[in-house]
């Protein structure tokens, strides 16, 4: 027996994670012009992080409060953070709520309320099947795979309209087998930044409903869309409003800047009081054997400022000056392009919603961008806009504008590695 | 009645799904955690006298939460001063350098020849599922050997993995010590380059821990066998109160030549408990093999959490990368481990004196170098009639198993403790 040898001795590298590679690479790039726009975490006009003072306000609390001790949480976590998120997305005065049919569970961020969720139903559920919109975010289909469900897709964006493909969407729902489960971005789609409008979400919903597809909303931009909590949550809240019963998983990553706190929730909204409380037992052996009982910090965190008036109310002035000061880079960036007169309609970027763009740039496109703009930004073409600032947009504007009218053919492709190569027009 | 499911389903388009019964309505309640369950229990009791001896979370002797002076320090100088970004998928670089000291070793050469994988997980559940998620996918035809008895939870964590269980003998319940002629056959016995799940120091639940030379013995085994070793270690520093003796078994294991793997938890002995914040390790041949298992490992959190909380890490990092913190954090630890030796030798007098006919020997005796039972829990022997007894007549809460934390019991509960188990375990 070779003791000397690992067991593991056959493992291949796993190659970069798509988003978070992005920063990797950025991080190696010793260029002073070099820019991220890769991972959606917001950034100030002067391109720092930003953590918001009502968060700062609430951490200082945290600490100065001795007779805070660091115990485990229950498996489902903190009860007043699981009742205020609940209230947050459905409505403090949501009848599901009132009426005991909501069971909210606290979770890592978005992604682990999606995976807590996606396992609950792949044991408990009866038709394994999830469609998820065509693009969405990189790991989607790695979660809901992982957790034994079976993806397909269902048209969502349309690159002729750089918009939403409704009836490619109406279309693809209809024929999905009764029971399947759709999952929906709640607002603010990652990322294309298009989003439905309250007529279209009606007429989803009235589908859904009648062809018995569940729903299964990712909330991670609540606020951030708009500047508006409430209206960033009209398409949950229209799924609830009908009786009906869905699942909606929320990040506080990026609405209260909490992104690596891990602070999320998930809550499966069931037709009775009795259903909900037995689903959330099950729930809880979903979640013992994958982390035992969440991260306190945090949710701590969210608890004390969604229960305080002051605090709540500051938070959403914060929260609407960074949905503002997005809106306001998609304005500087459009208008930069039209100075240009960079080929092509670029209206999208003032009609899309929340943190992304989504270009339309190929992938060679993109790799020249990052090669000779030092411009980080994912393959398919997303730009957070949360990563600009009015110093950076003249920069990235002359970017597109080369890459547009630079590199417009397929050029060299290699193992995965795209070189652009300047193919003058 | 399923036709008239199928009535209930039809749905009228205007109001949406008002008809339509519920998708969930043959889910069935879940049995509670058999752990975190008895401190649910406890809670709702109203008697005055209630003690609780579930969950393995250290009390002062005045049966209070402890957070530690080296924490509150570290959280003083964190607060207001750093962002939130996220943390890579592998966690904090600076917290996983110095959790590998711990276990590794201060100048351990598998980290300066950089051949450990490691990640910062979500304290020890993390860290094992992280592993038998990793075992599952790379080792898909392999299984686990699980000692008889563990922490419950490891059963739900490999199971949840899909990597099917063994056990192997542990417990010897006639000596309350350890069966180790049935653990080397069961060693012996397990089919070449088997995986095994070792408790590190402080076996949870019974606090009975192999001796050194017991361990060299079963290092020595392992070889002749190409098993593989993966540690849990959630009570280093805990058992002994040093935390490089508490790390015995797996030094042993090192030198001897073993790539082993190791999971590790900050949740007792740095208080962190609710913070969750823990690491896994992988010894690997070479630094290219640990680069390829790192990535694979983060490959697993990606669909899982993504990364892992900042908060819990920082506290860690900080406190271990300040020589007067760290100093500060071994004494405090010595402090928990002291006072729970010395609960134990108070448990065992109270019963003594009390004439229990039975033997509570093994609560404390020494035995070579170690205690012959360590850590936080006490194995008692009761039985599950018995612990309920002790619930049901003197709203004493710990697990069926006869597990006792010992580290819920204080000089002002001891007493009472003592006359209580003596009630219900005197014969008839």
């Amino acid at each position: 027996m070779d003791s000397s040898s690992s067991v593991f001795a056959n493992i291949v590298r796993a190659p970069e994670d798509p988003i978070l590679g992005v920063t990797v690479a950025y991080n190696k790039d010793s260029s002073p012009n070099k820019l991220n726009l890769g991972v959606g975490a917001y950034r100030t006009e002067e391109g720092k992080p930003l953590v918001l003072n009502v968060v700062r306000r609430a951490e200082q609390m945290l600490v100065n409060d001795n007779s805070r001790v660091k115990e485990y949480l229950p498996i489902v976590g903190l009860a007043d953070f699981n009742k205020l998120s609940a209230k947050l997305i459905f409505g403090a005065d949501s009848p599901a709520i009132q009426e005991n049919r909501v069971t909210t569970v606290q979770c890592l961020s978005g992604t682990g309320s999606l995976r807590v969720g996606a396992e609950f139903l792949a044991k408990h559920y009866h038709q394994l099947t999830i469609y998820i919109p065509n693009p969405t975010w990189g790991n989607h289909t790695k979660i809901f795979t992982l957790a034994g469900l079976s993806v397909k897709t269902y048209r969502y964006y349309d690159p002729a309209t750089r918009g939403l493909d409704f009836q490619g969407l109406l279309e693809d729902l209809g024929a999905a087998p009764s029971g399947s489960i759709v999952l929906l971005h709640a607002c603010a789609h990652n990322p294309t930044g298009v989003d439905p409008t309250n007529e279209q979400w009606e007429q989803i919903r009235q589908l859904l409903r009648s062809k018995g597809l569940l729903p299964f909303f990712d909330s991670a931009y609540q606020g951030f869309a708009s500047g508006n909590l409430d209206a960033d949550a009209q398409s949950v809240r229209m799924f609830v409003a009908d009786g009906g019963e869905c699942f909606a998983a929320q990040s506080y990553a990026k609405n209260m800047g909490l992104y690596g706190e891990r602070v999320g929730a998930l809550s499966i909204v069931c037709k009775t009081a009795d259903v909900a409380s037995r689903v959330e037992s099950q729930l809880k052996l979903v979640i013992r054997p994958m982390y035992s009982n969440p991260p306190i910090h945090g949710a701590s965190i969210v608890a004390t400022i969604l229960k305080d008036r002051d605090m709540f109310n500051e938070w959403t002035v914060e929260l609407k000056a960074m949905a503002d000061r997005i809106i306001s880079m998609r304005q500087q960036l459009f208008d930069a392009l039209s100075a240009k007169g960079t080929p092509g309609d670029w209206s999208h970027i003032i009609k899309q919603i929340g943190m992304f763009t989504f270009t339309g740039l190929n992938t060679e496109q993109v790799a020249f961008m990052t090669k000779e703009y030092h411009i980080y930004l994912t393959s398919d073409g997303r730009i957070s806009m949360a990563g600009l600032s009015s110093k950076t947009v003249p920069h990235l504007a002359e970017a597109i504008h080369a890459a547009v009218t630079r590199v417009d053919t397929y050029c060299a492709v290699s193992t995965g590695l795209v070189y652009a190569l300047q193919c003058e027009s | 009645m399923a036709c008239r499911r199928f009535v209930n389903q039809q749905v009228q388009i205007r109001s949406g799904a008002r008809f339509m019964s519920s998708w969930w309505q043959s889910v069935e309640p879940a049995p509670k955690d058999p752990i975190l369950g008895v401190t649910e229990a406890f809670l709702a009791d109203p008697s005055p006298e209630k003690v609780n001896v579930g969950v393995g979370a250290y009390r002062d002797d005045n049966g209070k939460p402890v957070v530690l002076e080296c924490v509150r320090e570290a959280e003083r100088r964190i607060a207001g001063n750093l962002n939130m970004e996220y943390l890579p998928m592998g966690g904090s670089v600076k917290m996983v350098e110095e959790t590998l000291k711990l276990a590794y070793g201060e100048n351990s050469e598998f980290i300066k020849d950089k051949r450990i994988a490691a990640v910062q997980a979500l304290s020890g559940t993390g860290a094992c599922r992280l592993f038998a998620d990793f075992q599952k996918r790379f080792r898909p035809d392999s299984q686990i050997f699980i000692p008889v008895p563990t922490w419950s939870n490891h059963h739900n964590i490999w199971r949840d993995a899909q990597v099917p269980q063994r056990t192997y003998h542990y417990y010897h319940p006639e000596s309350k010590g350890l069966d180790f002629a049935a653990l080397m056959d069961d060693i012996k016995n397990a089919p070449n380059g088997s995986f095994f799940l070792l408790h590190a120091c402080a076996h949870n639940p019974t606090g009975v821990d192999p001796s050194e030379e017991q361990w060299r013995e079963i290092s020595h085994q392992f070889k002749a066998k190409g098993h593989f070793a993966f540690f849990d270690m959630a009570y280093q520093g805990f058992a002994s109160g040093d935390p490089n003796r508490d790390a015995k078994s797996i030094r042993i294991f090192l030198q001897d030549g073993h790539h082993i793997g190791i999971s590790q938890s900050y949740a007792k002995n740095m208080g962190l408990y609710g913070q969750r914040v823990g690491c896994l390790s992988v010894l690997c041949e070479d630094e290219k093999q640990a680069v390829a298992v790192k990535s694979q490992l983060q490959q697993i959190a990606r669909p899982m959490y993504s990364n892992p909380p900042v908060h819990g890490a920082l506290i860690v990092s900080t406190i271990l990368g300040d020589p007067e913190l760290k100093k500060l954090w071994l004494q405090e630890v010595k402090v928990m481990a002291d006072r729970i030796i010395g609960m134990r030798t108070m448990l065992r007098e109270n019963l003594e004196k009390l004439g229990s006919p039975l033997s509570w020997k093994h609560i404390t005796d020494q035995h070579t170098a170690y205690c012959k039972q360590i850590g936080m829990f006490c194995y008692s022997g009761m039985t599950p009639e018995q612990v309920d007894r002790l619930t049901k007549e003197f709203h004493i809460y710990m697990t069926r198993n006869g597990r006792i934390s010992m580290a819920g019991v204080t000089t002002g509960n001891v007493g009472y403790l003592a006359n209580a188990i003596n009630e219900v375990t005197k014969p008839a």
